[in-house]
């Protein structure tokens, strides 16, 4: 056994790292992950540290953190993880040929995989005097150091470069205690993030905090003997300098890969998959030219780390397709925050929001209803979620007139003001679902050294129920950790099993005529064998919805509220809800409800908001012979469990109501004949109001109806529930057979292509209402497809699971087992 | 005083499922994985004692219905990140019949 163990050991495949930055190192550790055992590793770093967060430097050099703080992975995982580490000794030389590596100790050693995360160099500009002492770049810890002595013995600093880097360099410099002047060539700051107005008010506010500014200015020549003594500049003029940090950009880093012979271009050139022109060889971060962009921030370095670990862990399914980037300044006080195209072009729409009492300026730049891009200054709270708008390309157009005020102006559970977390106290409570307060967060974040909003979600709950937290934990991470940590794949993955997104999931099951969930593990080759308590629950959806007739429901893929057809309370019992359609009943539809719940002792009875009623305490061996009392009093299952049609509500009616129009009641009956018993992605509640008045609530429903003399008006996408959303007016019809056709198009439409476990009301706003009115009201031939469609899967759906299991089926859910020897 | 009881036949547990069996001091849930594997555990999460019977089965975990803790069968240890344990029984499959250990 030992020896076989032995010899296993040394098959193993050999991978060399060549840059221990963060690209290289996160790479690791998503090939940990997915392939703890497949290589033995090596690590060549330049510098003389284990991997340390290189976007941190700037809070280091304004005194904020420490180099301690802001390592990644300390020796300690270096060893644990088995990874041999060799710092302080760059890789001179690649051996493509004989597949080694030579170092600059002289070490040599074999690879079987390259991985190439070199990093960039920051650039020096060629004028004379560049190469003298006391001239930096700003690029590592030795940068800083440099730069922290300079701030000791010198006094007057200079950089050159008003960009990102530079700022922060100068602020930092000013911070410990140097006259700082900032050189920028172009005539506004951070040119490639800002537009003018924004660049005016950052140069404003730094100007405020003491820093100077030479604009429209470029450098002739660097002056001193031994020792930088100043600047002279093109137009003439000189400036005296102790320092000059020369900020003006970075040039990825590709001498070594060049003279290996390996394909370069600004950077080493790689595929979507990652890998250079050599196959053996991979690439990542900042020394990187994917579909011609280089990368600079640290997100889209992460996505590539994630792409390149699947293809050395052989599993070959991820594609790095680009990134679009976003950028926050790390300069304390000043909040500025840009994404993607932010300087509108011919045929773009741009909102802007400006309060110069405050110092605040928003602007969005918008075309065909989506974000493109972004700039902000003074009040960044909304960033993230303007970004994430951007990245998932959502139709403004519902919220358009309120966009500016933020997302929590959108009614996200009253958080109002609070979302300002860095004023918050440790002791506030960021998650009401699970109780987690902002210290319980931050603690995790540093102690378990947490990156993404998933990890946050995993160790401390944090927005991990309802979500509507999840802008507030994703702020306290990104300001704990610094900027884009929280590096979400722009296609979001159904779970850990694949990296297929819910939409390639919903067209493969189509295209590729999958009808059972092996078909769909062995077709996109999920990493489980039998999936996972998320994937299952969507797979078995996404299958039954698309084929109605022949797939068979796997009920050990089901929640089991839905697979005991009741509601699991917190104490092991379960809930009854049987079906009142249109919340109609009789004297003696309740004289039944009330001999079972006298027969089974039920121990409460509730009036619900979906009118009908809750009988809890239930039981679960109680549920089938209840179930045979109820249904042969003419009940069916009401679905309170699933997700599922739930209720369709109904105000009192034109038959009483003085001020009824049509036959709502009627109306909502009929609606909850046709859609009861139907799966859907989420649950889905209906509502019919006799009137404007709108005593049901139609317009915070799935799908609505408020009658009007001259007809019926369609309203979809409203919730009620933690984050309130007022319906769109989808239509108005003249008959009751449109209503219920369109309502049967639009669930349909709904069932096909949302997401599992996503109400309608955040799928109406990332398809967009045009989207589905031209689907629903301009294609007439389509529409009728859907309700024909829905038509069929309902023929299957509506057998009422309680009859059936009265009838005995699924009997062992609901016995328990006896020790019989 | 630990004894293999005879609970039923394999097939009375659905694959990818699991049935709970009384004993006197509380509930044990026995799981039968999509390898035709069993599994015995108290029925109960080491979070907030939630039935784990009635969890979702894949691989040899399950994971718990009210809060969403995932269990290893095989050690009745939740998986990281959460931490606890609840206890496990032998259980073993013999010409086509479950027994457990008690």
């Amino acid at each position: 056994m030992q020896k076989i163990l032995k010899q296993r050991k040394l098959m193993k495949e050999h991978l060399v790292l060549v840059g221990n930055g963060m690209a290289g190192v996160r790479t690791l550790e998503e090939l940990l992950k997915l392939a703890p055992e497949q290589y033995d590793i090596t690590v060549f770093g330049a510098e003389p540290y284990p991997n340390y967060n290189r976007i941190m430097l700037s809070p280091v050099l304004a005194g904020e953190k420490t180099i301690d703080d802001i390592i990644l992975n300390d020796r300690a995982w270096y060893e644990e993880n088995g990874v041999i580490l060799h710092t302080g000794d760059p890789v001179v030389e690649i051996d493509r040929v004989k597949r080694k590596v030579v170092a600059e100790s002289g070490l040599e050693i074999s690879y079987d995989r390259l991985l190439l995360a070199t990093g960039s160099d920051p650039f020096i500009i060629p004028v004379p005097g560049s190469g003298l002492p006391g001239v930096i770049g700003f690029r590592d810890i030795a940068d800083v150091d440099a730069m922290l002595e300079a701030a000791r013995t010198g006094r007057k600093a200079v950089v050159i470069g008003g960009g990102l880097l530079g700022l922060e360099a100068a602020n930092g410099l000013q911070r410990n205690g140097m006259d700082v002047t900032v050189v920028h060539l172009m005539d506004i700051l951070m040119e490639r993030q800002l537009d003018k107005l924004a660049a005016e008010m950052l140069k404003t506010s730094l100007e405020e905090k003491g820093l100077k500014f030479l604009m429209g200015t470029q450098t002739a020549e660097v002056l001193g003997e031994d020792h930088v003594t100043g600047l002279r500049f093109v137009n003439g003029e000189e400036i005296e300098a102790d320092l000059v940090v020369m900020a003006v950009g970075i040039r990825p880093s590709i001498g070594l890969a060049q003279k290996a012979g390996l394909h370069c271009d600004r950077g080493v050139v790689v595929d979507d998959t990652m890998q250079t022109y050599d196959p053996r060889i991979y690439a990542v971060g900042e020394c990187v030219q994917h579909r011609d962009q280089c990368y600079g921030l640290v997100a889209p370095l992460f996505e590539q780390a994630r792409v390149a670990a699947n293809h050395l862990a052989k599993m070959g399914i991820a594609r790095y397709e680009g990134s679009v980037t976003s950028t926050k300044l790390k300069v304390t006080g000043i909040d500025l925050f840009s994404a993607g195209e932010f300087n509108e072009e011919e045929g773009d729409e741009t909102l802007i929001l400006q309060d110069p009492a405050q110092n605040v300026y928003k602007k969005l730049v918008v075309k065909d209803s989506r974000i493109k891009g972004a700039v902000m200054f003074g009040d960044t709270m909304d960033g993230t979620w303007y970004f994430q708008l951007l990245r998932e390309g959502t139709d403004i157009s519902g919220f358009r007139s309120t966009i500016l005020f933020g997302q929590h102006d959108l009614g996200d559970a009253g958080h109002g003001d609070e979302i300002r977390v860095a004023a918050l106290s440790d002791d506030a409570e960021i998650c009401g679902c699970n109780g987690v307060t902002k210290g319980d967060i931050v603690n995790a974040i540093q102690t378990k050294g947490l990156f993404t909003l998933d990890d946050v979600r995993a160790h401390t709950k944090a927005s991990a129920s309802c979500g509507s937290c999840t802008g507030l934990v994703e702020a306290i991470l990104s300001s704990t950790v610094g900027e884009g940590y929280d590096a979400k794949p722009s296609k979001k993955p159904v779970c850990g099993c694949s990296g297929h997104s819910h939409d390639d999931v919903i067209a493969a099951i189509a295209e590729h005529e999958l009808k059972d969930m092996p078909a769909v593990f062995e077709r996109l080759e999920w990493k489980t064998p039998d999936g996972c308590a998320t994937c299952r629950p969507a797979l078995n959806y996404y299958l039954l919805a698309r084929w109605p007739e022949e797939y068979q429901d796997d009920a050990q893929s089901r929640f089991i509220n839905e697979r005991a057809h009741g509601n699991i309370q917190k104490d092991g019992t379960y809930s009854v809800v049987p079906r009142m359609f249109g919340g109609l009943c009789t004297p003696s539809d309740l004289r039944a409800i009330a001999d079972v719940c006298d027969k089974y002792d039920v121990p409460e009875m509730k009036v619900t908001g979906g009118q009908r009623i809750d009988l809890f305490g239930v039981k679960k061996e109680d549920l089938p012979p209840m179930w045979k009392d109820l249904t042969d009093a003419g009940f069916v299952s009401g679905h309170a469990y699933g997700k599922a049609m739930r209720t369709v509500k109904t105000c009192a009616g034109k038959t009483w109501c003085r001020f009824g129009t049509q036959n709502s009641t009627g109306l909502g009956v009929k609606l909850e004949e046709l859609t009861w018993g139907s799966w859907m992605p989420h649950k889905f509640k209906l509502a019919v109001s006799g009137c404007p008045r709108n005593c049901a609530e139609a317009t915070i429903k799935d799908f609505g109806v408020v009658c009007v003399e001259s007809g019926y008006e369609l309203h979809i996408g409203g919730n009620g529930g933690i984050k309130v959303r007022v319906t769109d007016l989808l239509c108005k019809v003249d008959t009751e057979a449109e209503v219920l056709e369109y309502c049967g198009a639009f669930t349909q439409m709904y069932r096909e292509e949302a997401h599992y476990l996503e109400r309608t009301a955040p799928w109406v706003e990332r398809v967009g209402l045009s989207y589905i009115k031209q689907r629903i009201l301009e294609d007439e031939v389509g529409r009728k497809a859907l309700s024909e469609r829905f038509r069929v899967g309902q023929e299957v759906a509506q057998v009422d699971p309680w009859k059936a299991r009265a009838e005995g089926e699924a009997a062992h859910e609901f016995t328990p087992l006896k020790i019989t020897a | 005083m630990s004894d293999w009881k005879k609970i039923a036949p394999l097939g009375d547990i659905p694959r990818q499922g699991s049935r709970v069996v009384e004993v006197e001091d509380g509930s044990i849930a026995v799981f039968r994985t999509s390898d035709d594997q069993v599994f015995a555990v108290r029925d109960a999460c080491p979070h907030q004692q939630g039935p784990l019977s009635q969890g979702i089965v894949a691989g040899h975990t399950v994971t718990c219905p009210l809060h969403n803790w995932k269990i290893n069968l095989e050690s009745g240890e939740a998986l990281a990140p959460d931490d606890g344990c609840t206890n496990t029984y032998a259980a073993k499959v013999e010409d086509g019949m479950v027994y457990i250990q008690l």
